[in-house]
């Protein structure tokens, strides 16, 4: 699309740009280019010399099996994370949308997580179930289950996949909302004149209406997890028990500033882009289908 | 609202009531211990309901060094915080309103690659190029300053194409009446364009402050000095000593603290923080 009224200068539109032009060449592409440079060279034990490796770092990546099990608990992370996240903003949702009363006072203070750093999630979330002074540790403890996320790899994993679900809750539900309010109320109040019951309606409509919304949420949960919940798990488990929530983004950071494996981590890096690649394009292609839809 | 089935409305705000309690309880939690000495949180279980020692655990935390044991306090880190939020978000917003404004008014050799250029950004998040942006940034002798903190963030992608679609439902009847009334285009951009996008501006405010006042990955790399720690880093940094050690009634005020800024642009700013959620991700 063009506007048919220009602005003529020869000069004025690059003194606009630049500074956007700037920053993504200094911030983004120059260190993106060091990034996948680095992934094919390696450095020796003392720092002193780089030679090229071709895709050795790669390999070596991939025979890792450490990095391949980072790989399989990063999956399973973001499936846990976009589904229980999904499911639960969607029953919300669905109940915020039905009532008049009180509505905004609901959505008012279900959409404070969003405002909170992961960080934060993450200190919050552990002081709950900390092992010494948590309360639900200490309730948990009184109905005979002993909750300790520093000893038990499952028990770290649950924790911050609550603290992640947590925090995304508010994104969901508001897109949820907006999505039901969408819905023109004609074919729900044809569908209760035909006898259909509120169950029945939302299976047969609202919830087919809403796939848009909800495969969009689905790749926007995925990318949260893979990326956005780095605060959250350094401060909850930092990777630990062992590795067992040392997720792909913590992994590059612990690799490439704790184990200064600059090459292993450059070629991780370039893993993670080219997930985001990919995840960006699927994002994308949504959008086209909305538009028909 | 269709049907009026009053079991129906009792468990949608039973549900809602539970779910609200389920979200709110954490935040509850902090605000309880942030009430109490530390003394009494170490209890097991800790008390549930407001201790007396609010104002001295929220000034302790404020003005006292505390277990940072340092020159810097929750104040100063705040301060930190909130110049690096605004210099984020006004930043972001003027690259982009300017970017913006060249791709869609004039019309320039490479004009295209460099829309691309921008869109390609949205795929290089910090997260996944961390290392080699921290090489950059610590070569141009930028940590432990503002710019450092924020330069590598300010670029965007999202807040460019908002700008851009709204640019392009302008009519251009308003180009041809500035121009007979003998505007530039920097008059149009400062005295029409800059004004009509006003709504777009708040809602991305809202957005980017709060992008801006929770970054952590990045200025935990970029900092070492502690007078340029935000909050959200010197909550981490309390925690550090591990679970003995911990003050939790500071740490809770400090996070009480560090969230209120945040929290209160989103409930007061309601309206623009939903149509920028919204609009961005479109």
């Amino acid at each position: 699309m063009e506007k048919r009224v220009l602005f003529r200068s020869k000069w004025l539109p690059w003194v606009l740009i630049a500074p956007q032009l700037l920053v993504i060449g200094i911030f983004f592409f120059w260190p993106a280019g060091q990034a996948v440079l680095q992934s094919f060279q390696m450095e020796d034990a003392f720092g002193m010399s780089t030679e090229w490796v071709g895709l050795d770092n790669f390999r070596n990546l991939f025979a890792d099996p450490t990095y391949l099990n980072s790989f399989k608990r990063t999956a399973m992370f973001s499936v846990l994370v976009a589904g229980a996240g999904i499911a639960i903003s969607l029953v919300l949702a669905i109940f915020a949308d039905r009532i008049v009363r009180f509505a905004m006072v609901y959505k008012t203070l279900l959409i404070v997580p969003y405002a909170v750093a992961p960080v934060i999630a993450g200190v919050l979330w552990v002081f709950l179930f900390s092992p010494s002074i948590g309360v639900v540790t200490y309730y948990l403890g009184k109905l005979g289950y002993n909750w300790n996320h520093m000893m038990n790899d499952n028990q770290a994993m649950a924790l911050i996949v609550m603290a992640s679900v947590w925090k995304q809750i508010s994104y969901n539900f508001l897109f949820f909302l907006a999505g039901l309010q969408s819905i023109p109320k004609a074919l729900i109040e044809a569908a209760s004149i035909d006898g259909a019951s509120p169950w029945r309606r939302f299976w047969n409509i609202q919830l087919p209406l809403l796939s848009p919304t909800t495969f969009f949420l689905l790749v926007i949960n995925i990318v949260y997890a893979f990326f956005d919940t780095f605060g959250i798990i350094d401060a909850a488990t930092q990777g630990g028990p062992g590795q067992s929530t040392s997720i792909l983004v913590y992994k590059v950071y612990q690799d490439g500033f704790k184990a200064l494996d600059l090459g292993g981590s450059a070629a991780q890096s370039v893993i993670l882009m080219l997930i985001v690649i990919v995840l960006t394009v699927v994002q994308f292609r949504y959008v086209e289908k909305k538009v028909q839809y | 609202m269709v049907d009026r089935n009053p079991w129906l409305n009792f468990f949608s705000h039973a549900v809602l009531v539970l779910g609200v309690a389920i979200v709110a309880f954490p935040l509850y939690l902090a605000f309880i211990a942030s009430t109490h000495t530390a003394d009494a949180i170490v209890q097991s279980p800790m008390p549930l309901l407001p201790g007396a020692h609010l104002w001295e655990n929220y000034q302790a935390a404020l003005f006292g060094s505390g277990k940072l044991g340092s020159n810097t306090n929750v104040m100063h880190m705040m301060w930190v915080s909130f110049w690096v939020a605004m210099i984020i978000t006004v930043g972001k917003i003027a690259i982009s309103l300017l970017s913006a404004f060249a791709i869609v008014y004039f019309r320039f050799p490479f004009k295209m690659f460099c829309f691309w250029a921008i869109f390609l950004t949205l795929m290089l998040p910090v997260e996944v190029r961390i290392l080699p942006t921290y090489k950059v940034v610590a070569e141009l002798g930028l940590l432990n300053s503002y710019a450092g903190l924020t330069l590598p963030l300010i670029a965007s992608a999202t807040a460019t194409f908002l700008f851009r679609q709204f640019f392009l439902t302008v009519p251009d009847e308003l180009v041809e009446a500035a121009r007979i009334d003998g505007a530039g285009a920097m008059r149009f951009f400062k005295d029409i364009l800059v004004p009509l996008s006003r709504t777009s501006i708040a809602a991305l405010f809202v957005i980017q402050f709060i992008y801006g006042w929770n970054q952590y990955l990045w200025p935990l790399l970029m900092t070492t000095s502690e007078d340029m720690y935000p909050v959200v880093i010197g909550i981490k940094r309390m925690l550090a000593g591990g679970e003995a050690a911990v003050d939790w009634n500071i740490v809770m005020a400090t996070a009480i603290l560090a969230m209120l800024p945040p929290t209160l642009v989103v409930m007061l700013m309601q309206k623009w923080f939903v149509k920028g959620l919204v609009d961005t991700e479109k």
